[in-house]
């Protein structure tokens, strides 16, 4: 249900980058995904599949998902460690004041896809 | 094919969808105020109490948003306030879309206070931004002190935590310091009161912090 309601907004924002970017074809969308972002990617894959079928833009594309690692930052020792792993406390010197650094993204990275010519000339070739 | 980089967030459309919402309601002179909880945490309660209170003084109006049914919204109504349904087709949250038809129907010219009921739920409704002007969640004692540490995003973006039903604080293993110290680990300026809708202890700091809110809202 949650994934399901994240990809609907994805696909809104997809199709607002599709205009701006005067794409005609969409080959593939890449998200980086924090590993606490709260995210299953696996009912993501799910929802989008489901949806992307309902969706003339997304139709036939694929859904690539990358991973960002979750770190901590502890700031009795300024030292990072793997969130996953070790939860609040720091691994290193017991301490409960620690923030998250990353993890919790959830970010279209790129999309690979066929544009028609931008009579501007912005779009960045890679 | 070729590559096109983004580095957008994914809700970046109802993200400006919102932006765009909530300078409409502070040309309008309207304060909208999410109000997120869990199902069962007393929102209706909470909402009847406030407008009791409040009606006198400020044209008040309430969306309720529920995935099927229009039980709350009838309530409320019964005080005399205009209510409106807002359903989500089965959606576990409020977007910035969905809150805009809502106060399309309510009419959002009149009222000076407009409360959004958002589906009972502690994670998806924090993820959306709505276009209210202030968030607000409300934490009942029986669901316990360690909710922050569970769903860190909705303290987060919250303005205020409400930790109400504290009637039934003797019964229940709530430590409200440690609560709010968690809560403020989270987000240093969330602003925290104590209530109980039920025995009205509480209520008037609330209040008190509610008409600051809606008279600076109002100008």
């Amino acid at each position: 249900m949650h994934e399901m309601g994240i990809v609907i907004h994805l696909a809104k924002t997809l199709d607002q980058i599709a205009v701006e970017h005067h794409v005609t074809r969409l080959g593939s969308v890449t998200l980086s995904v924090g590993e606490v972002s709260g995210i299953v990617t696996d009912l993501f894959q799910d929802a989008w599949r489901y949806f992307s079928n309902k969706n003339p833009l997304l139709a036939g594309s694929e859904l690539k998902l990358e991973v960002i690692p979750a770190i901590t930052y502890c700031d009795n020792c300024h030292k990072t460690y793997e969130t996953v792993k070790y939860g609040r406390t720091c691994p290193h010197c017991g301490s409960g004041e620690t923030w998250l650094v990353q993890g919790n993204e959830c970010i279209i990275k790129e999309i690979e896809a066929e544009t028609a010519p931008d009579p501007s000339g912005a779009d960045q070739e890679v | 094919m070729k590559i096109i980089e983004l580095k957008e967030t994914i809700t970046a459309s109802n993200d400006r969808d919102a932006a765009a919402l909530r300078e409409e309601l502070r040309q309008n002179h309207t304060l909208l105020i999410n109000l997120m909880a869990s199902p069962g945490a007393g929102k209706t309660t909470l909402l009847d109490r406030t407008i009791r209170d409040l009606k006198n003084d400020y044209r008040i109006g309430v969306i309720e948003a529920d995935i099927d049914s229009d039980v709350d919204a009838r309530k409320l109504e019964q005080l005399g306030v205009k209510a409106v349904q807002a359903h989500t087709n089965g959606m576990c949250h409020m977007d910035a879309g969905m809150t805009r038809t809502a106060l399309n129907e309510l009419g959002f010219e009149e009222p000076d206070l407009i409360f959004l009921e958002n589906v009972g739920n502690l994670i998806c409704p924090a993820e959306f931004d709505t276009g209210a002007g202030r968030n607000v969640m409300i934490l009942s004692v029986p669901e316990g002190d360690d909710k922050p540490l569970k769903y860190p995003l909705m303290f987060t973006t919250s303005d205020v935590l409400l930790i109400t039903k504290i009637d039934t604080m003797s019964v229940f293993d709530f430590d409200p310091e440690l609560c709010a110290e968690r809560a403020r680990k989270l987000n240093p300026s969330i602003r925290i009161f104590l209530l109980s809708a039920k025995t009205g202890e509480g209520m008037e700091a609330w209040e008190e912090w509610l008409r600051g809110e809606a008279d600076k809202w109002r100008g």
